[in-house]
């Protein structure tokens, strides 16, 4: 009996531990730390051959990150440019920026409000999450 | 009898003498004798040599041009105050140069002065402008349009000029992309079959330098495959154009699969080239891998990052360390460097931006001696520092990057910085 008793609370410890685990890798995936990892990972593979490791882009070039409105503004604008790249001059602070930044729609909803949310937390910017359903709102919508 | 025409004919040659060495007297008096600053400018140079600033603060500076006496013209990429030339000189003589007039109300990067005319190029034209006896500009206001209608796309669009001893021009059109593919700069995208744009782009064009409006019907491809140049100078040795390439860029972040970061910062070669008439340096389809030391097939064309490229393709001439970006190139003719340096390639390094997350490389002016318009040794930095940092991470830390290159009348080097707007001039310090 008491084998029993000793076997069923084990048995209940290790499923309410389990199931805490379960809860708690949730919660994990969801903060904000985990996501701006996972961007800044993506970062490095993805962006940071031009926009530079400090976020500060290319004279002339590329533009820099660092609090600009396009990083810190309106969000689909944001998001439609990596997934559909940018194939304009654009002007920040009086300089000008003449690269095209190709698409990356490759990425997945959850790559693209990874990267996104790290940039709008790094190089100085304090800016709102990009959640995933946002980035898939916008990758169906046809308006550029 | 003998003496009487003796004593004439002396005193003649006399005369010729003392008016010549007066005239002589009258353009060396005119020209700032070099003197470095204590600290050289911040730069480090070779045992012997100093430098001072000549200027500072002047906007994007990019190409420059020496008077016979010394005065300063040099090239805005973007106008200041509505003007894109300026014109220095140094009346005091206290080895700084002030800006005497300002002119031209467009940005660019090309300037040079050749028979009794300063050249100066538009990202999409390149106007002259008549010089009179002490090669001031007479009528700054009304130019001559010598070139129109040339493509600049939004990469690789300024115009460099160059004018050979026969009145032919030389005008640099950068091809508009990296590596001409359906998708610029895109993931796995293919390059453009026969890519079109080699007929207006990515190559050199000559025309002549004493003809008004000419377009691309009047000039000539000179040469093509050839991406991007900023630097280019006539070397007088074997009458022979040389240019620098600026090579492509992305082989990592467009074929993640077949080239890794450090690759990609790492490939291809800067490329040197030495130019006769029907060139074809390949690009796009090939690119000059700098461990291999051969043309390789470039991606977007099926290449493997190992299958060599066709052999119709020149070679360079030197191959520098990738993505350097070499903005001037001048073959030295003067007197004051040291024999070694005569009639070698200086060539400024702009400094790279696409070898991240690799630290960058250049910002600082190379030398490569030459003979007889071929490479007698190893290049070599010849003058380092412009970035005031050990080691330039990312490109917007880099305090000065060197972009345009002049010989003054005295033998010393002019270098300018496109980002503070800073004039270098480097010296032979011989009692030193």
């Amino acid at each position: 009996m008491k084998k029993i008793i000793c076997a069923a609370i084990l048995i209940i410890g290790f499923l309410s531990n389990s199931n805490a685990q379960i809860k708690k890798k949730n919660i994990v995936a969801k903060t904000p730390t985990n996501q701006l990892a996972k961007g800044k990972i993506l970062y490095a593979k993805h962006c940071v051959v031009c926009h530079q490791a400090d976020g500060g882009g290319v004279m002339g070039l590329n533009p820099p990150l660092i609090k600009t409105d396009y990083v810190l503004g309106d969000q689909k604008r944001l998001i439609n440019i990596i997934l559909k790249g940018l194939d304009k001059e654009i002007e920040i602070d009086g300089e000008t920026y003449a690269n095209p930044m190709p698409g990356l729609s490759h990425l997945s909803d959850q790559e693209v409000a990874d990267v996104l949310s790290y940039i709008r937390n790094n190089f100085g910017n304090k800016a709102s999450l990009i959640s995933p359903a946002q980035v898939k709102v916008i990758r169906a919508s046809k308006t550029k | 009898m003998r003496k009487k025409t003796i004593i004439p004919l002396f005193i003649g040659c006399l005369v010729i003498v003392g008016i010549s060495f007066s005239f002589m007297n009258k353009h060396k008096n005119d020209v700032t004798p070099f003197k470095p600053d204590a600290d050289n400018a911040g730069l480090k140079l070779p045992v012997g040599f100093g430098a001072n600033k000549v200027a500072d603060n002047l906007g994007k500076a990019r190409h420059i041009v020496i008077t016979k006496d010394g005065s300063i013209y040099i090239k805005l990429m973007k106008v200041v105050d509505g003007k894109g030339i300026l014109f220095l000189q140094d009346k005091d003589k206290d080895g700084k140069y002030e800006v005497q007039t300002a002119f031209c109300n467009y940005g660019g990067t090309g300037i040079t002065i050749k028979n009794g005319y300063l050249y100066a190029s538009s990202d999409k034209e390149v106007f002259r402008y008549k010089l009179d006896e002490n090669e001031q500009v007479i009528d700054p206001a009304n130019p001559e349009k010598i070139i129109t209608g040339l493509l600049a796309g939004r990469q690789h669009q300024t115009k460099s000029i160059l004018l050979d001893h026969e009145d032919n021009i030389y005008v640099n059109i950068g091809a508009p992309t990296n590596s001409c593919q359906e998708n610029d700069r895109g993931l796995e995208s293919k390059g453009k079959v026969g890519c079109p744009i080699l007929d207006s782009a990515g190559g050199i064009w000559q025309f002549k330098a004493n003809k008004l409006n000419q377009s691309y019907a009047d000039g000539l491809r000179y040469a093509t495959g050839i991406r991007n140049v900023m630097g280019l100078d006539w070397n007088t040795q074997n009458n022979t154009l040389y240019v620098m390439q600026h090579g492509r860029d992305n082989l990592n972040s467009s074929w993640p699969k077949l080239f890794n970061t450090k690759q990609s910062a790492e490939i291809p070669a800067e490329a040197m080239y030495m130019i006769k008439k029907g060139d074809n340096a390949g690009w796009p389809y090939v690119y000059y891998d700098t461990y291999q030391n051969k043309n390789i097939l470039a991606p977007e064309y099926g290449g493997d990052g190992k299958k060599e490229g066709s052999k119709e393709f020149i070679n360079p001439i030197v191959a520098f360390p990738a993505h350097m970006a070499p903005n001037a190139l001048l073959f030295y003719t003067g007197n004051m460097f040291p024999e070694r340096y005569k009639q070698g390639a200086f060539v400024a390094f702009h400094g790279s931006w696409n070898r991240a997350p690799e630290k960058q490389a250049g910002y600082f002016v190379a030398f490569v001696p030459f003979k007889d318009g071929k490479p007698a040794g190893e290049w070599e930095v010849f003058a380092d520092g412009f970035s005031g940092l050990n080691e330039v991470m990312v490109p917007r830390e880099a305090l000065h990057r060197p972009c345009g290159l002049a010989q003054g009348p005295d033998g010393s080097l002019y270098v300018t910085d496109d980002v503070k707007g800073t004039v270098y001039r480097i010296g032979y310090n011989i009692n030193k």
